[in-house]
Order: structure tokens, then C-alpha cells, then sequence
């Protein structure tokens, strides 16, 4: 009668290593630059409202996520593409300050501005001669 | 020459079902398409904005995936069964070098497209919105394009 349930396999955690979500979904194209106190990450992820956008920091893996609601309108002529939900993730290198990540959607475009942190900020060093 | 199998007339009937697996018919024209794209065009797209075309009795409606555009350089002009999509998407982080790009993935530019659309429009009632990335066009079907209810009388 008493039916013991086994404990589901959970699957090892690996430090570090970018996770897939399970259903289906797109790969966002992203541009990524350098600038002399931040690391810019944006991302094309339209139809989707706002508040579906979520990023996340864990572990310092960044994942972006997006849950794009477009549906196409009338009866289909011609249709050249379809929206599934957004994922994708990066490795955040050590030197970033991830307490001041900041986010910004606008137009279907997301934008993470991640800032270095101080200890790797180029400083100028005065030369003194005597 | 009478071999019974000729490979220009096999390699012709290949081409036409991949086509109408692609969703082409046998003259190469995009017709419905048997399965639907879930991607996103990047840098090698050939044709950008991606176009949804969907009508009902009374309108033509157009969707363009074009995210991150700049909203006032967008130009539609719709005359009879055409319609053009120009803009332009600007490059994120003006001024940035190359060398301190990672990734690049974006593609950035102007653009004009033209599409044939399922029936003729009014091109003075048309509307278009952009919302989060997607342009948004609606346009009424020209009078005559619109099917008529033709009444029967009986003696």
C-alpha cells in the first residue's frame, strides 16, 4: 500500500555550465561591446511586452529570457516567420560588478550594461620626476 | 535517345518537390507555406524586414519583424498591390571600434523592401503601429477587391 516514491534523478549542477531550457526556443542575436567602464549585451527580442523580459544572474551565468506574445493577424497569405520564446545565456567574466547591472527594452531590443568593477578599471598613473 | 530516364527531367522533378515542401510553387512564387520559420534573420538575411501577410474581407494586414529601429525613418508607401517598407536600423553605441566588439550578431543598416500583396488597397486609409519591435500595418482592401453580396430575386 504504501507506495514509496523515489527521490526524481536530479541532474548534477556543473559550476558554470550554461543550462538549456527544455521546450523550443530562438536564439537571440546579440552585439556585445567593451567600453572603458562597461560591458554592453543587447539583444533583438521583439514582440515581447515588457514585463515577459526577465534577466538573471546566476552563478555568473547571465540568462536572458523573453516570451514574445505576437500572433499573426487575418488569414494567412504569405508567412515568413514565427516567434517562440527567447533564451540564451552568457559566462560573465569575474571583473564585472554584478551588483549594478542595468537593463533598458525598447523597441524590441534589450540592453544589459554590465560595469567592470573598480579593481579593473584602467588608472593613470602619474610619473613623477625629481 | 532513348535511355528511358533522362537526369535533367529527374533533377526538374526534384527541384518541384523540394519547392512545394518549401512552400513554393513550381515557378519558384512563394505561396502557403507547409510548415512555419521560427528564426530570426541575422546578418546573412537576404530579405529584411520578415514579412507576415494575413488578409480578411475588409484588410490587408502586414507584421515586419524589425526590432530595434529607428521609429521615425520608417516609410511605408503603399500604391494598388504593393507595398514598401523603408527604415533604418541604427548601429547600437555610436562611435564604438571594432576591436572592441565580442560578439556582433545584430545586423544594423538601411533597408527597403517591396511585396506583392494578396489584393489591391486603399493606400489613404492605411495605419501602422510599432510596438515592441514589431511594425504593425493595416490596410483596407480597395472597394472593389472586396467580395459583394449579390442578392437573388425570384418571381
Amino acid at each position: 500500500m504504501a507506495e514509496t516514491t523515489a527521490p526524481a534523478k536530479t541532474q548534477e549542477k556543473t559550476d558554470l555550465a550554461p543550462t538549456r531550457e527544455e521546450s523550443r526556443y530562438l536564439t537571440p542575436p546579440v552585439d556585445i561591446y567593451e567600453t572603458a567602464d562597461a560591458l554592453v549585451v543587447a539583444a533583438d527580442v521583439p514582440g515581447a511586452e515588457k514585463d515577459t523580459v526577465s534577466i538573471r544572474v546566476d552563478n555568473g551565468i547571465l540568462t536572458i529570457e523573453a516570451k514574445p506574445s505576437y500572433q499573426p493577424r487575418g488569414t494567412a497569405y504569405s508567412e515568413e516567420f514565427a516567434l517562440l520564446n527567447f533564451y540564451r545565456q552568457f559566462q560573465l567574466p569575474d571583473a564585472i560588478d554584478q551588483d549594478k547591472i542595468e537593463a533598458q527594452y525598447k523597441h524590441g531590443v534589450l540592453t544589459v550594461t554590465l560595469p567592470k568593477a573598480e579593481a579593473v578599471k584602467p588608472r593613470q598613473i602619474a610619473v613623477n620626476v625629481k | 535517345m532513348s535511355l528511358g530516364w533522362d537526369i535533367f527531367q529527374q533533377m526538374e522533378r526534384l527541384r518541384r518537390d523540394m519547392d512545394s515542401f518549401l512552400g513554393a510553387d513550381a515557378w519558384g512564387w512563394r505561396t502557403r507555406p507547409t510548415f512555419r520559420w521560427s528564426f530570426l534573420p541575422g546578418r546573412a538575411a537576404r530579405a529584411y524586414p520578415l514579412l507576415n501577410v494575413g488578409e480578411d474581407e475588409n484588410n490587408v494586414y502586414i507584421d515586419a519583424l524589425a526590432p530595434g529601429l529607428k521609429p521615425d525613418s520608417v516609410n511605408i508607401t503603399a500604391v494598388g498591390e504593393q507595398l514598401s517598407i523603408a527604415g533604418e536600423k541604427p548601429v547600437l553605441g555610436e562611435g564604438i571600434q571594432a576591436e572592441a566588439y565580442h560578439r556582433n550578431e545584430r545586423a544594423a543598416g538601411r533597408f527597403v523592401r517591396t511585396i506583392a500583396l494578396p489584393a489591391p488597397v486603399d493606400q489613404n486609409k492605411a495605419a501602422a503601429e510599432y510596438k515592441n519591435g514589431v511594425l504593425t500595418i493595416t490596410v483596407p482592401k480597395a472597394a472593389q477587391a472586396k467580395p459583394r453580396q449579390i442578392s437573388i430575386t425570384t418571381d
